[in-house]
This record gives structure tokens, C-alpha cells and sequence, in this order.
């Protein structure tokens, strides 16, 4: 990781001091007290952390569906919280893909159509649409199940879908919510080499919230969470 | 962007046949109940207001008896013809004046029989009652002066006596009169009252009286009012006449009756507008059932189309985007529910009024209020539940339960 802090590119997204609190008054929460995080272009990014330590809040402002209360959060230079809902919407439908713990796929909806979703909210055509859903498709594996609906497929297969779905339009950052939380170890261990792949093969950025060291330890880099603060961060060698 | 919607909303709509179904289903029944309703009671009033025309304009009728109450009379001497003779002399406005007398009999051609009531009048019965001749011609003022055997028929009688055949220039025996067919009239259908106005054998009086009867009584008179004239006037007029001619003191009651054909017209069609509106409520509150059923089954569908909006959203649909997708799922579903509703309707009130008699009157107004009644709880119950799920932020709506 050396030739990119030593050529100090221009970071893919940054945190700057952002701070996070719900509620009002008494019931106040704070999320996050005060974050600091540079991510720069193809690292593989594993946020770890106990339940509460503010990970989660940092994803959803990562991923452009929440704004910091306080901070600022850059995206390729561009500041999200100064950004409209519909700016918001459309960063994360040209840049952004999710993959999330409960794989949120839309029911009796066929995986092809599934995949296809974000293409048809860019406009793409119908021709370039289904190519490039069948390749993303095929990209994970599931060539032989363009037609079966969430309901007929197993959660491993359902969370290769939402991978599909996730980078089939070639986002620059991809960030995933527990993607092996509801999943066996075995299932766990194929969605993990998926994910690397994409990162090391297309230079997909990949933020991943994990609490299972052995998927953290497919990332090149582990940062800890710890009471809406980040208590450690390292670079590791690589799997 | 409105292609992509109607995409959207399409394979949303074919994903959840059921959902859609159900949705379409309430439309349905909502809009054919109140349109089929409406339409058969639309019927109804027509066909009361033809009847009414069928009367005969201005007919007032002059019964025997004293009114006790409703249908009921107390006796009282029959009139005669000089009664009719001097109320057409002495009141002012009449067009014609009928005196009739009604028996029951039995005609007889060949080996047929049917038992029927025989009318005696003049040839004033005629245009008085609004008959019309068909074939052959009516007898005339001469023939009813001699009391000649001759007789005009209506079409039930000629079905039942002669079948095909033309009755015309035949002799019919009615008792102990044998008398010829001179004349068939129209039919008229049904009266207002439900009998048949076309059994029916008239005769000039005086052969009816002498022949059939055996008497000079007279059951009732026929009156023609002159168009626009007063009728409540010539009514006073007509019960004075016949104060006088029935010899009633100043304190006695009257031992007959007037009756005004047309209020009585006036009023069957009022019940019949009240059926109607009666109809129509229920109709209304089948419309109102159906609306509660959509709206069921909209609300019923909030929690998954919530999470499906999160996932829209988070995947970078716009908030409009997504409205316009329901709003068109909500459109279609509306009007596909609505035209199949009303189809339905206008081919059942179609089935229904052959079966009950009622003329068939497409009435534009109810199919319009009913359709865009529908639509419009369609669309405000598939729309406005998705307008609130789509200002959520989106990870709220993914977290929804």
C-alpha cells in the first residue's frame, strides 16, 4: 500500500471529524463522536466493531443514505451532507452498490429482473440491460438461475444475486452490511472470494461491516470501532 | 422515465396477481352492482312514463260507489247514457265522453273458448281509451244507435280464439249474441296496473245492454279533458253535473267517484323513482364496499411495498420515480377493475331486463360517476400509503416491519 499513500492520491471518500446523533434532548444518542477515516481507490476496507460501537450509523453515511449531524463526509471531493435527497439518490445509482445482511431482494421477482433493477432507474436500454445483467449473473455464478424468484433460491445463491445486482453497474465503491451474517461458514468463505475478486479484478473499492474475524482477514485493511470512535486501524498483508 | 415506470409498474403488477386481483376484484363489483342497478330502475321509470302516454291524454274516469278507503266502494245505482249525454252537454273542455259497460263472458269461435270481459261503449270508447284499429276498421256512430252485431277485438283475444288465422268477417258467439269480427286492434301491452290491455272485446252499448246484459246500467264513464285544459275544474264540474242528475242533497256524500287517470300515473311513477333511488343506494353502498376492499387490501400490502421502496430507494431510485410507478400500478389496476366492471354491468342489465321486462336505457351519467369513483380510490389508496413510504429515508423503510 506504500506506491499509493506515497504518491498521495486523491482519497475516494473521506471523513472529516463527522459526528452522528439521534433523538433530541434527554433520549439524545451519539453514533459517532468525532471520525476520521480516508479511503482511497481499490483497498478492501473490513470495519469491525461490538454492536453499538457506531459502525452501522458510519456505513449508511458511507453509503450516502444518511448525512453526518455534524463533519463532513467527501465523496470524490464532492460534499454529501450539502447534497439534496435526489443528489444523494443519484450518487449512490451512478457510484454505489449494496449488499446487505438480509440480501433485500424483491420477492417473486426472478433474479434476471432483480439484477436488472438499478440499470432501469439509469436509463439503460432494454439490449445493454439484459447483457449486462446476465453478466453480472454469470459473474457470480448463477447463470443456470436467471428466472428463479428470491423464494426458490438458497440465502447463499439469494446473497450472490444482491452481489450482482450490487456491481452490475460497475459502481466505484461497493459496501456490504454483514453480507455473510445469515449465511454458513462454507456459504460465508464463496461470497468472500466473490468480493475480493470484484476488488482485485475490476479495482472495485469494497467497505465491508463484518463481526467474524475469519471474513475480516479477506480485506487488506481492518478498522476497529469503538464507542462512535475509531480505536484501531491497520493495514494487513492480504489473504 | 415514463416508459421505465410503466415497465416498473407493469412487472410489479404481474409479480402480485393476486394483490392485483383482489384490488381489481373490489373495482369490479363496486362499479357493476351500482351501474347495473341504476340502469334496471332507469328501465323502470321508462317504462312507466311510455305507460303513462299509453293512457290517453287527459282521461278522467267517473266510477259507481262511494269511496270507503282505499279500493274499497260502498254500491250505489249504476249510471245510464243519459248520464253521459248530459255531462258531455253541461261541462265545458270535454274532447268525447265513453259510457261503458264491462261483463264477464265467455266468446266461442269454432271449438275455442276464452273467458274474458266483454266492453259495451260507443265509438268514443276508442279514442278516449287511446285504442287503435289494426285491422279492419271500428264500428260507428250508426251501428252503436241500433245496437249492431258486430264487435272489435284485441290481440289476446285473437291469439287465444283464432291463432293465426285472421279473426276478420268471422262471427264470434258471445251467450246468446253471435257477432262479427269487424275490427282488430293494436296491441298495448300491459297497463300500468299489471292487466292485460289487449284482452279485450268492445261492442257498441245498446247490443251490449240488450243482448249481453239485459239492462240500461251504465259502470263507468270515460271522460276526454281538452289539452290544457283545467282539470281540477272539470272535475268539480263533472261531480256537480252528476250531483245533480243522481238527485244528492246538499248533505249527502257523492255515490261516485272521479278519478284522474294521470295522478294516478303520477303516482305509480314517483314509487317507481323512489325504487330507483332505492336501487341506487344500494348500489352506492356496494361501490362504497368495494372501495373498502381496495383500500384493504392496499393497506394489507403497505409493510412488503414499504421494504420494496427502501430497496428502490437505496439502489438510487428517485422519490418521484417511485411514486410515478405506483401511481400507474394504482391507474392501471383502476381502470382494467373499472371497464370490466362496467362490461359486466351493461351485460347483466342487458340479461336482466329481457328477463324482467324492463326496458334496456344505458344511462352514461352512473357508468362516468361509478368509474371515476373507483379509480379514484384506487389511486388514492395505492398512492398515498407508497407517497408516505417513499419520504422515509430509505433505511428506515428497509428496516420496516
Amino acid at each position: 500500500m506504500s506506491d499509493i499513500n506515497g504518491a498521495l492520491p486523491t482519497p475516494l471518500l473521506e471523513l472529516r471529524n463527522v459526528t452522528k446523533i439521534y433523538g433530541a434532548g434527554d433520549a439524545q444518542m451519539q453514533a459517532l463522536a468525532g471520525i476520521n477515516l480516508s479511503i482511497y481507490p481499490g483497498e478492501f476496507v473490513a470495519v469491525m466493531g461490538p454492536s453499538g460501537s457506531g459502525k452501522s450509523t458510519c456505513m449508511n453515511i458511507l453509503g450516502c443514505l444518511d448525512t453526518p449531524t455534524t463533519g463532513h463526509y467527501l465523496f470524490q471531493g464532492i460534499d454529501v451532507g450539502s447534497l439534496s435527497r435526489n443528489q444523494r439518490a443519484l450518487l449512490r445509482r451512478n457510484y454505489l452498490g449494496f449488499v446487505f445482511q438480509g440480501f433485500n431482494l424483491l420477492n417473486r421477482t426472478s433474479a434476471l429482473e432483480n439484477v436488472e433493477l438499478p440499470l432501469i432507474y439509469r436509463g439503460t436500454t432494454t439490449a445493454v440491460r439484459h447483457q449486462l445483467a446476465r453478466q453480472a449473473l454469470q459473474a457470480v455464478g448463477l447463470s443456470d438461475r436467471e428466472n428463479h424468484t428470491p423464494g426458490e433460491l438458497s440465502g447463499g445463491q439469494q446473497q450472490r444475486v444482491a452481489i450482482a445486482r450490487a456491481i452490475v453497474t460497475g459502481p466505484s465503491l461497493l459496501l456490504a452490511d454483514e453480507p455473510t451474517g445469515n449465511l454458513d461458514s462454507a456459504r460465508s468463505v464463496e461470497i468472500m472470494e466473490l468480493l475480493t475478486s470484484f476488488n482485485r479484478d475490476k479495482g472495485i473499492t469494497v467497505v465491508m461491516v463484518t463481526h467474524e474475524p475469519e471474513m475480516a482477514a479477506y480485506a487488506k485493511r481492518i478498522v476497529h470501532f469503538k464507542d462512535g470512535l475509531i480505536d484501531t486501524d491497520h493495514q494487513q498483508g492480504g489473504h | 422515465m415514463f416508459a421505465n415506470a410503466l415497465l416498473l409498474a407493469l412487472r410489479e403488477l404481474r409479480r402480485n396477481v393476486m394483490r392485483s386481483i383482489l384490488t381489481m376484484l373490489g373495482i369490479i363489483i363496486g362499479v357493476s352492482a351500482v351501474i347495473t342497478l341504476v340502469t334496471l330502475g332507469g328501465g323502470a321509470t321508462q317504462q312507466v312514463t311510455q305507460q303513462i302516454a299509453s293512457l290517453g291524454s287527459n282521461l278522467l274516469m267517473i266510477s259507481v260507489g262511494k269511496r270507503m278507503g282505499p279500493g274499497q266502494m260502498s254500491g250505489a245505482a249504476a249510471f245510464n247514457l243519459g248520464d253521459s249525454e248530459a255531462l258531455f252537454r253541461d261541462v265545458a273542455d270535454l274532447v268525447a265522453v265513453a259510457p261503458v259497460a264491462i261483463g264477464a263472458t265467455t266468446a266461442i269461435y269454432a271449438n275455442e273458448n276464452w273467458s274474458t270481459n266483454v266492453t259495451g261503449s260507443t265509438e268514443d270508447f276508442f279514442p278516449v281509451s287511446n285504442q287503435q284499429i289494426a285491422e279492419g276498421r271500428l264500428f260507428n256512430a250508426s251501428e252503436v244507435r241500433v245496437g249492431a252485431a258486430v264487435c272489435v277485438i284485441g290481440q289476446t283475444v285473437a291469439t287465444k280464439l283464432f291463432r293465426q288465422q285472421s279473426p276478420l268477417n268471422t262471427r264470434i258467439r258471445l251467450q246468446k249474441l253471435s257477432c262479427e269480427v269487424i275490427g282488430l286492434l293494436k296491441s298495448k301491452g300491459q297497463s300500468t296496473m299489471g292487466s292485460d290491455q289487449d284482452d279485450i272485446i268492445v261492442v257498441p252499448l245498446r247490443t251490449f245492454q240488450r243482448r249481453i246484459a239485459g239492462n240500461q246500467d251504465v259502470n263507468l264513464i270515460k271522460v276526454s279533458v281538452k289539452e290544457g285544459a283545467d282539470t281540477e275544474r272539470v272535475k268539480s264540474d263533472l261531480e256537480r253535473v252528476m250531483r245533480v242528475r243522481r238527485h244528492l242533497a246538499t248533505n249527502e256524500e257523492n255515490n261516485f267517484n272521479v278519478l284522474d287517470m294521470k295522478e294516478i300515473a303520477t303516482m305509480l311513477s314517483t314509487t317507481t323513482q323512489t325504487m330507483t333511488g332505492l336501487l341506487s343506494a344500494v348500489g352506492a353502498v356496494s361501490l362504497l364496499v368495494g372501495g373498502i376492499g381496495i383500500m384493504n387490501i392496499m393497506l394489507v400490502a403497505v409493510t412488503e411495498r414499504t421494504r420494496e421502496i427502501g430497496i428502490r430507494l437505496a439502489i438510487g431510485a428517485l422519490e418521484h420515480e417511485v411514486l410515478l410507478q405506483f401511481l400507474v400500478e394504482a391507474v392501471v389496476l383502476s381502470s382494467f377493475g373499472g371497464i370490466i366492471g362496467i362490461v359486466l354491468a351493461l351485460s347483466t342489465a342487458l340479461a336482466l331486463s329481457g328477463l324482467l321486462q324492463v326496458p334496456f336505457v344505458f344511462q352514461g351519467g352512473i357508468v362516468i360517476i361509478a368509474f371515476l369513483f373507483s379509480a379514484t380510490v384506487g389511486v388514492v389508496f395505492g398512492y398515498f400509503p407508497a407517497r408516505k413510504a417513499a419520504r422515509l429515508d430509505p433505511i428506515e423503510a428497509l428496516r420496516h416491519e
